[in-house]
């Protein structure tokens, strides 16, 4: 291996070295500072003449008297099923004081785009045991289902819940089933403090024998978050089609990622793209979002829940926006209902799971599942609007009706959402406490719902709208 | 893609950056497909300066060096157009993806070339011509059957010159055999290749005058397309683009449909695949798959195919018009093709326009729009294709390029509303920003097909819903028990108007397809109401008896019958009894 020791530029993360022999693109570089440290880095470009390398534990201390070497192959992570259990750096490299890892297979972290002949389509019901989750935004496996959270809010506490609370039902799980769950978790830029919080609940559930761990802290070099993920999906990847796990991924934070992914776009002179991240954003992401999923004849499968803050609670931000606009939904955290104490606080109106139709219903979860559902959904929206209006007109203003779509909202809020982090409902309880609320509602408001459940599960005062009795409760 | 064993000049890669690769010592000419690296990756010629050529490489370029060869095969990207088309789904440069998946495994490897229809499948050739016809460029020499929906007709390619039939062959053929042969020596084989870039010739273009029926409330009833025209549907995320066009391709009664999935979601696309030969076609009673032709390239497959797969999907379906079909194209996203334009420009370092996207921007949705159309063909028949865009704006925000660019050029805009996707009315297509530019013209067909009052109910639900628009803003100030009696009603009917009519639910067994006979009835049954209350309120029943009669809410259950005449039938004589119990 041929050495170099013609580096002609250094830029932020990107170093330009001139070589006399031809480098693969994307191939990986080490590169030792006078001083014995080793970095590690990435070719960006390649020409005949020279190539430009993105570093990924930063430049500091690199400069013309470095040598670089090209390692001739692309990056790759060992992957064995022995790294459940394992803590390791940014980097793929064990920072948990245990053995050697001695690798099964070692693989492109890139990976390839899994061809959609091959998929199969994710259908199978994950109980959260969360109701706004469960009930209107059900998750499935295999799917990609982001949190949009901001600053301050209790998005780790979700993600945990989620972890700690996943199931899948006997009766929807395939039969004689013995695949086992997984967590892989990968931090990228997080705080020490955030980190702690997941491995302090991993360890204390006994979770972290059936998860890795990839730990970017927000002091290690960002343009190693570019990989962070990379290698986390990878070894999901592995877990689930190599050896059959059900694998639950979480990246947080993808704001930090992509943070890291603009800095080495500023670096490189690029046009940049809505305000001022790079014009092949979203391509990048859905590289990585779309490494989850099932395919056909294979036990295990890949669901992913990437957390993000959005900048400024604006969900508009590329970052949520191109997100969205790849992940099979999402799930909102609002503020307002964070400063109401609701736990956990899911604005279920802007939330979405594009998957939920398939794994919902009759012999699933219970027939009433999709309409009760459109439902809390329409009647929620329209609570909304009309508290919005009560703050202009007043509550006295409102009719009868309006009155109990008011009530309605509050119930719903005050029930159904907040359940607190560490209850954990079946998916019946979730219906059950749904029809409570929408029993509010008189009963031929529930438009969405099909008759014979009406009779079935309502439980509200049949009395329709002009009732004075039911008026003066309303407004007591 | 066709594959072509002939290489005319070979060079040496000089750069690579992603997917765009230079070399040197390559004569080319533009959109030359070369092969690239020792895998021999397929690329594209993007740009000629000097002695580097620019390729724009359709697989993923890791690992590739400077130094490895290029090899030209002078001809431009092809598709392979004749029977195997359908009921096959591609990738963006029409590699058939289960060909892939044989050769690959689940995930997608590089450097497998695989042509676009089975070159060496037999099909049952029934000739229409026989020795001693005359036949032009465009005329049909015989059939196929290429499912149990479609009889494909083989052309004399466009580009031939036409003579006399010297010979006929039937029977099975592989799709390189010649079945006729003219007397100036041309083949004509089942098998053509035509390069996507290029629009098939045609003889002329008509104003469409037939409507693209939908099987959607909404669409067919207020905003209708053409059959040959065009509609964009924008929308921020999760707003119901992709299901709205699912829906189309589901239910609309086109022969053909050409769905593109470019740039979108791998399980959408493995839905369609799971899902469609399931479901039947309303039109043939056969599986929607036997007309339907998938093009898949997926978010995370390379960018220069994003590019491509649009064309590839376009001169598919102007070879089903050329047979005389109506078909039906739909896109999603097309801005995920502009951003991939934006991206090869961009490493290209062109001059960037607005939005960071190429000037060229404009010029090319246009040329992709214009494509779309009802034709006389080459022979003097009539055959369509409708185009339906999906464009996703950021922050779904209109004011961008790509909407903006769209909207200058398609003739019907179904707007997506991200307020009525949130509180789950679907389809979310904003009643009052929405407009078909084609409604008047399709006028005449609804009128003699579907009941001749139809342009009437379409505007008296259209002024019903501008009022309700109006009344609301008063409502947000003073509350709705402020308002008169009869504004009270008015909101009253316009509700029933947005949950019984505009709102369809596309998982519905029943709702996902709505017949226009339907929507017309649904339509009408709230235009009853609408009478016999204010008939009612006229004679002095209370406002609030009027709005509570329990008939009423019923109109939203229409939706969901699979016998909705009877229903309708005594859903409004019910109605019209209870009203009038009221005075
Ligand atoms: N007609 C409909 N009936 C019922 N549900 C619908 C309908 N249209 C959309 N939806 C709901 O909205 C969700 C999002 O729709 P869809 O996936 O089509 O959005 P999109 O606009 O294509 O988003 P993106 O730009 O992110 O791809 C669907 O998963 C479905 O739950
Ligand atoms: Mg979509």
């Amino acid at each position: 291996m041929k050495e170099y020791q013609t580096i002609t530029e250094v830029s932020g993360p990107l170093v330009y070295v001139e070589t006399d022999e031809p480098i693969g693109y994307d191939e990986i570089v080490e590169i030792e500072t006078p001083s014995g440290e080793v970095k590690r880095g990435q070719v960006l470009e390649t020409a005949e003449s020279y190539v430009a390398i993105q570093v990924f534990e930063g430049t500091e201390g690199v400069g013309q008297d470095a040598s670089v070497r090209f390692l001739g192959e692309t990056l790759k992570l060992p992957v064995t099923e022995d790294l459940l259990g394992r803590v390791l750096d940014g980097s793929g490299n064990p920072i948990d004081g245990g053995p050697e890892i001695v690798p099964d297979e070692r693989r492109d972290i890139v990976g390839a785009a899994i061809n959609p002949t091959a998929r199969e389509y994710p259908e199978e019901f994950i109980q959260t045991g969360i109701s706004a989750i469960d009930g209107m935004n059900t998750l499935v496996r295999g799917q990609k289902l982001p949190i949009f959270s901001a600053s301050g809010l209790p998005h780790s506490e979700l993600a945990l819940q989620i972890a700690r609370q996943a199931s899948v039902p006997e009766d929807v799980a395939d039969e004689g089933e013995e695949t086992e769950f997984a967590v892989v978790f990968a931090g990228m830029g997080i705080t020490q403090e955030e980190a702690n919080e997941f491995m302090d609940d991993f360890e204390r559930t006994g979770a972290l024998e059936r998860s890795v761990v990839f730990l970017n802290l927000a002091d290690d070099p960002a343009v190693e978050r570019t990989v962070t993920p990379r290698m986390a999906l990878t070894t999901a990847e592995y877990l689930a089609f190599e050896e059959g796990y059900h694998v639950l991924t979480i990246l947080t934070d993808m704001t930090n990622y992509c943070e890291a992914l603009r800095e080495i776009g500023a670096a490189r002179e690029e046009v940049p793209g809505r305000r001022g991240y790079p014009g092949y954003m979203y391509t990048d992401l859905a590289q990585l979002y779309e490494r989850a999923g099932r395919l056909q004849g294979e036990e295990g499968s890949v669901t992913q829940i990437p957390i993000l803050t959005m900048p400024g609670d604006d969900d508009t931000h590329p970052i949520p926006d191109l997100t969205g606009y790849i992940t099979e939904g999402q799930i909102m955290l609002g503020r307002e209902l964070n400063s109401q104490g609701v736990e956990p606080p899911i604005d279920v109106l802007p939330s979405l799971s594009r998957l939920m139709d398939d794994g919902i219903g009759e012999g699933v979860t219970r027939a009433d599942h999709s309409g009760v559902s459109d439902q809390l959904f329409a009647s929620y929206a329209e609570g909304k609007d009309l508290r919005d209006l009560v703050n202009i007109v007043g509550r006295e203003a409102l009719d009868e009706r309006d009155n109990k779509v008011l009530d309605f909202a509050e119930a719903f809020e005050g029930e159904f959402v907040d359940q607190g982090f560490h209850t954990n409902r079946d998916v019946e309880d979730t219906l059950d406490i749904a029809w409570d609320v929408l029993s509010i509602l008189p009963k031929n408001e529930l438009s969405r719902i099909d008759e014979e459940f009406i009779e079935e599960y309502y439980e509200g005062d049949e009395s329709v709208a002009g009732d004075e009795t039911e008026t003066e409760e309303a407004e007591a | 893609m066709s594959q072509t064993d002939t290489v005319t000049d070979t060079g040496e890669i000089a750069s690579v950056s992603g997917p765009v690769v230079t070399a040197t010592g390559l004569t080319a000419q533009m959109n030359d497909v070369v092969y690239v690296g020792d895998e021999g990756l397929m690329g594209e010629v993007i740009e000629i300066e000097g002695d580097t050529t620019t390729i724009q490489v359709y697989e993923e370029t890791s690992g590739i060096s400077p130094g490895q060869p290029v090899e030209n095969t002078g001809e431009p990207l092809t598709v392979d157009l004749g029977p195997g088309v359908l009921d096959t789904i591609y990738d963006g440069v029409q590699r058939p993806l289960d060909v892939l998946e044989d050769e690959m495994g689940a995930f997608l490897d590089r450097g497998v070339d695989s042509p676009g229809i089975d070159l060496e499948a037999s099909w049952d050739f029934s000739p229409t011509v026989s020795a001693g016809d005359v036949v032009e460029p465009g005329d049909v020499v015989g059939t196929v059957p290429e499912t149990v929906s479609i009889e494909h007709k083989v052309l004399v390619p466009p580009d031939f010159e036409g003579g006399e039939v010297v010979e006929v062959n039937d029977g099975e053929h592989t799709v390189t055999e010649p079945v006729a042969v003219l007397d100036n020596g041309e083949e004509v084989t089942m098998h053509q290749e035509w390069p996507v870039r290029q629009a098939r010739p045609s003889e002329e273009k008509f104003t469409p005058t037939e409507p693209l029926i939908t099987g959607q409330r909404v669409q067919d009833g207020l905003f209708p397309i053409a059959k040959g025209g065009t509609a964009a549907i924008p929308g921020p995320f999760g707003s119901g683009k992709t299901v709205t066009q699912q829906q189309l391709a589901k239910w609309s009664d086109a022969d053909i449909v050409v769905y593109i999935g470019c740039g979108e979601r791998g399980n959408e696309m493995t839905e369609v695949i799971e899902d469609f030969p399931d479901l039947t076609d309303p039109k043939s009673g056969n599986p929607l798959m036997a007309r339907t032709t998938l093009i898949a390239n997926t978010s995370n497959m390379p960018v220069a195919a994003r590019e491509s797969c649009i064309y590839t999907g376009i001169t598919i379906a102007e070879f089903y018009r050329d047979m005389g079909y109506d078909v039906a194209l739909m896109a999603d996203s097309t801005s995920r093709w502009a951003e991939a334009m934006r991206e090869i420009s961009s490493r290209l370092e062109e001059m960037p326009g607005e939005g960071g996207y190429p000037a060229y921007l404009a010029a090319r949705l246009a040329q992709f729009y214009e494509r779309a159309g009802r034709f006389e063909t080459l022979r003097g028949e009539e055959g369509s294709v409708s185009v339906v865009g999906a464009v996703s704006p950021p922050g779904g925000d209109f004011s961008e390029p790509v909407t903006q660019n769209t909207l200058r050029i398609v003739k019907t805009f179904w707007a997506l509303d991200a307020d009525l996707a949130e509180s789950r009315h679907f389809p979310s297509i904003n009643w009052t920003e929405s407009y078909s530019l084609y409604k008047d013209q399709l006028d005449p067909w609804f009128e003699e097909n579907v009941a001749p009052d139809w342009p009437e109910e379409r505007q008296w639900a259209v002024d019903v819903l501008d009022e309700e628009d109006e009344l609301q803003e008063i409502v947000q100030l003073v509350g709705r028990d402020a308002l008169p009696d009869d504004q009270r009603l008015t909101l009253d009917v316009a509700r029933y108007l947005r949950e019984a009519f505009l709102q369809q639910d596309a998982f519905h067994d029943v709702d996902t397809f709505s017949p226009p006979e339907k929507t017309y009835e649904i339509l009408t049954a709230i235009h009853t109401y609408n009478d016999e209350a204010f008939a009612a309120l006229e004679a002095g029943a209370p406002i609030e008896e009027i709005t509570s009669i329990d008939a009423a809410p019923r109109l939203n259950r229409i939706a969901t019958q699979e016998e909705y005449e009877e229903y309708v039938e005594e859903l409004e004589a019910e109605i019209t009894e209870q009203l009038q119990a009221l005075y």
